[in-house]
């Protein structure tokens, strides 16, 4: 079996252990309740005096951040470090492509510098998984987010939020808020969801934010905030992507907030005992209230939390599946040689 | 050979750790159990010798060496030690001792709790096949198996040890 073989998605090793995260497409639930189980020992490790475990010891763990961001880069590093990986950061929007030096070249640098594992971000979608197909693919590639595409550490933090807050999945009536049109979280989101179990995901937005084929995610769709959220017991709002959105998708943002932004009023719609989560950063004012952001059924900095955790689980869980990749390769070339 | 029943050693331990920590004039030790097995027989000893205490739980799966070669177990426990580490004396119990690679591994994960007084070392059963130079201060019973064969602790209640044979990898 080569590494390319296409019977076997690119994510996964042919033991079937994760190698890289690229998306949760394709993912069972298995191997995601096993993300998330893993991230669950790993939260104890954060609430330790010494919080670093010896895992990926001598290994080198590249940021590579095409596009900015500061909250999944900086718990992507503390991650890779809480596992006493060696953590570089590179800022490429701020370097190298500013010299004309192309994706594949600066990746080929950085694999020649003995890099064990990468972390993308980059504005287009399939970035990471380009990269693990083409340009290197001994090295695993963990998807910090492409594009419009998928952000699929950000859909486990969210699904462990939610399973810590409310037990399970399958009896749960999750709403996810605002601009799904560019967001990449509520595609994993919504695939996670589907792939754990839960019976009632919905999306509410205005037309002009909503992606066409959105039945395919298996989610029912509302238009109208107050009738979406009756009864939820979540409540997922994403950040309305300002710097994403050229003109003519929303009147105003006034009007936005009006129409789709999170007040305590329109909560209230919701199980009492529901929690509002957001991937942050959050714009006050623009989708949600403060007092909402703020308030008693907020668990927004909960996860942060559990997202340095989450990512602890998928660095070490795709290291392993990569070092076993290349023994099980290595094997078979030299039994071939024999 | 037939496996020894734990239930006929763990008073003999009991007595035998009672007197090796009174030789070092320890007091009030606090007892960790090494997931799963260890747990239980540290639970059994403390029954035997009539403690009520909290017992600290260590799961070493972060600490392997063997991590980047088996993988990461998907079920690792959370280590939880309830009582302070720094200048205590620990009694570190595991189930099966046979390379000595869990109790490396248990020994790296306690130091970076705190630095320990001391810490005396407790197996129910010694496959006496060391790769480290790691010695248990009370040991069950020691016996030598066939190179195919591994022993596992069945409980929590009752504990009982049962044979079996590796599967050829």
């Amino acid at each position: 079996m080569t590494p390319n073989d296409a019977k076997r998605p690119l994510q996964l090793n042919d033991q079937g252990q994760l190698r890289h995260f690229l998306s949760l497409d394709g993912l069972s639930r298995e191997l995601l309740t096993e993300i998330l189980d893993t991230a669950d020992s790993f939260l104890e490790v954060g609430t330790r005096a010494v919080k670093k475990v010896p895992l990926l010891r001598g290994k080198t763990v590249c940021n590579v951040f095409f596009e900015n961001s500061t909250r999944t880069r900086t718990t992507f590093e503390m991650a890779a470090q809480r596992l006493s990986a060696d953590v570089i950061t590179l800022n490429v929007s701020t370097s190298s492509t500013s010299k004309g030096e192309t994706l594949f070249d600066t990746l080929r640098n950085l694999e020649a510098m003995a890099a064990d594992m990468f972390v993308i971000r980059h504005a287009d979608s399939g970035a990471a998984h380009f990269i693990a197909e083409h340009v290197c693919p001994d090295v695993a590639v963990i998807n910090g987010g492409d594009g419009r595409h998928a952000h699929p550490t950000q859909g486990m933090l969210d699904m462990l939020t939610i399973r810590r807050h409310k037990g399970g999945f399958e009896n749960l009536s999750v709403a996810i808020v605002g601009d799904i049109l560019h967001s990449r979280v509520a595609r994993s989101d919504m695939l996670a969801l589907r792939t754990l179990g839960c019976p009632d995901i919905r999306v509410i937005g205005p037309k002009t934010l909503l992606p066409t084929g959105l039945e395919q995610y298996g989610v029912r769709v509302f238009h109208d905030l107050a009738e979406g959220l009756r009864d939820v017991d979540v409540v997922i709002m994403l950040r309305l992507q300002r710097e994403r959105m050229q003109g003519g998708l929303l009147p105003s943002q006034g009007e936005f907030y009006r129409l789709y932004g999170l007040s305590t009023a329109r909560l209230a719609l919701a199980r009492p005992d529901a929690i509002v989560m957001h991937p942050g950063p959050i714009n006050r004012g623009v989708e949600i209230e403060s007092a909402v952001a703020d308030g008693a059924q907020s668990v927004i900095l909960n996860q942060v939390t559990y997202g340095i955790a989450v990512r602890m689980a998928v660095l070490s869980m795709a290291m392993s599946g990569q070092t076993a990749q290349r023994q099980l390769t290595s094997e078979s070339v030299s039994e071939e040689q024999i | 050979m037939t496996l020894p029943d734990p239930a006929v050693l763990l008073p003999r331990m009991a007595a035998e750790l009672t007197r090796h920590l009174q030789a070092h004039r320890i007091d009030t030790p606090r007892f960790v159990g090494i997931h799963t097995g260890g747990v239980w027989v540290a639970q059994a000893l403390l029954a035997a010798l009539g403690r009520e205490e909290p017992l600290g739980v260590l799961d070493v799966s972060f600490y392997r060496d063997d991590f980047t070669q088996s993988g990461l177990h998907p079920q690792v426990r959370p280590s939880a030690l309830p009582f302070e580490i720094e200048g205590q004396h620990l009694v570190l119990v595991d189930d099966v001792l046979m390379t000595g690679r869990t109790v490396r591994a248990a020994l790296n994960e306690l130091f970076d709790y705190g630095r320990p007084a001391s810490v005396t070392l407790v197996c129910l059963l010694d496959l006496d096949a060391r790769e480290l130079p790691i010695r248990p201060d009370v040991v069950g019973q020691t016996l030598s198996l066939a190179p195919d064969e591994r022993v596992k602790l069945l409980g929590p209640a009752p504990l009982a040890l049962e044979r079996q044979a590796l599967a050829s990898a």
